[in-house]
């Protein structure tokens, strides 16, 4: 008999037959990795298996690459502090979401896991939108795919980096930029620590993210950005531009 | 009863909730021996069910009738219709006897991984009821998990500007409940939605 024991964060818990769930978890060691949880299904369980809720997770199967059963305890409550509100809630859901579609299962990334841990821990905070969109775009560095915002891609002002290019990845300045602005995405100030953000910002940050995201990892699975994200999204439309009515 | 005919009865049986082959067993064998009493009058409201039960077009209820009884009932109030994911949701509050208004049956809960949208969901109907009649109050009486809650605020934010209150169920200790063996969660939900006392 194998057995684990490592924190982690709940991803997701689908029903299997009447009583059990099969839960994934994110976890320090051994990255997302599902399990069967006996009782999933109970009164009492269903509130420890919400997404994001940080659980001490004891894995046991006969072999390594059977599915295996979990048992586990509640280490902290996060989703229960996030119900009431819809934003911060909609950010859980997706984050919940992105890691459980995008992370490969059983390779570890502890990078992905802590990173979690400190979006969680920054819901309950003030900034947390800027947060979320510096963790999403976090995410695809430690997945292969960072955006590359140190420099200007096409040899421009590195001070006054406006735009980033959808095909390179890569930071373009706001004079380089300007004969290709309806092709390239914005770049939100605040990515680049300059300002405090806000919900236009956000908005902007999202789309940024969203994009590679989509382009990198949920193109080549051949499926669109969790529902999730795309409700996120839409809680932070984008402002039309300057000079343009609504 | 040919034998092939028990083992169809036991193999149906045992596809029912809490149900499995070995008291698919036990509840076929007590059936054939109650076969007057039990079986004939069992087969007989199963048929009748499955030809007369149907889905209320107004609220998503399942009844007989269609408007529902619940939405044909002039006594009830007609101004507050409470939202739950399921019928067996309604039902709970039914037996509750609390609620006196109307319902609204949504049929579950957006998903973030599945691709249940709201178009998979009966929410459209709940704006076109809110415009159309003269509902003050709509109860948003759906599950304390993430998805039921997220659910609740898609509702909440597509019916903004319809001038009507939404509210909430209250999360927290329920009764009869003792701190010391409530989650953590149910604890935190409860001291966030306190009010003052008396």
């Amino acid at each position: 008999m194998i057995e684990w024991s490592d924190d982690g964060i709940v991803l997701s818990a689908r029903p299997h037959g009447e009583t059990a769930a099969i839960i994934h978890v994110l976890t320090p060691e051994r990255g997302r990795h599902a399990g069967l949880v006996q009782g999933g299904q109970g009164r009492k369980a269903r509130a420890l298996y919400q997404p994001g809720n940080r659980l001490l997770v004891n894995w046991s199967g006969r072999l390594a690459d059977h599915l295996g059963t979990f048992k586990c305890e509640l280490e902290t409550s996060h989703a229960a502090r996030l119900l009431d509100d819809p934003k911060r809630l909609s950010a859980l859901s997706s984050a919940a979401a992105i890691c459980e579609r995008a992370l490969p299962e059983r390779e570890p990334h502890p990078a992905c896991y802590h990173g979690f841990l400190a979006l969680l821990g920054a819901l309950e905070g003030d900034h947390w939108a800027e947060v979320y969109v510096r963790w999403e775009l976090g995410l695809l560095a430690d997945l292969g795919f960072g955006l590359d915002l140190s420099q200007c891609a096409a040899g421009g002002d590195n001070d006054q980096l406006a735009y980033v290019s959808p095909r390179t990845a890569r930071a373009v300045s706001l004079a380089a930029g300007e004969p290709y602005r309806e092709k390239l995405l914005p770049l939100p100030p605040f990515l680049l620590g300059r300002g405090t953000g806000g919900a236009d910002e956000v908005g902007q940050g999202l789309r940024l993210s969203g994009y590679f995201l989509e382009r990198s990892i949920f193109h080549l699975q051949d499926r669109p950005l969790p529902p999730a994200r795309e409700r996120l999204a839409a809680l932070f439309p984008l402002a039309p531009p300057a000079g343009e009515s609504v | 009863m040919a034998q092939n005919d028990i083992e169809r009865l036991i193999q149906l049986l045992a596809r029912l909730p809490g149900m499995g082959p070995r008291s698919a067993r036990r509840a076929a064998l007590h059936l054939i021996k109650k076969r007057e009493g039990l079986m004939l009058p069992l087969g007989t409201a199963i048929q009748r069910a499955a030809d007369n039960i149907r889905t209320c077009s107004n609220c998503g209820n399942l009844d007989t009738s269609d408007p529902c009884d619940i939405c044909d009932d002039p006594k009830r109030d007609a101004s507050i219709i409470c939202v739950v994911e399921e019928v067996g949701d309604l039902w709970a509050l039914e037996r509750s006897g609390a609620f006196k208004g109307r319902y609204h049956v949504v049929g579950g809960t957006l998903s973030a991984l599945d691709g249940r949208g709201p178009e998979q969901l009966n929410i459209g109907s709940l704006r076109g009821r809110v415009e159309d009649s003269a509902v003050t109050e709509i109860i948003l009486a759906l599950g304390a998990t993430v998805d039921g809650q997220t659910t609740g605020h898609y509702i909440a934010e597509s019916l903004t500007g319809s001038n009507v209150k939404i509210s909430r169920l209250a999360h927290g200790v329920p009764v009869g409940g003792e701190l010391d063996y409530l989650d953590d969660g149910t604890l935190t939900a409860a001291l966030q939605a306190r009010r003052p006392a008396g």
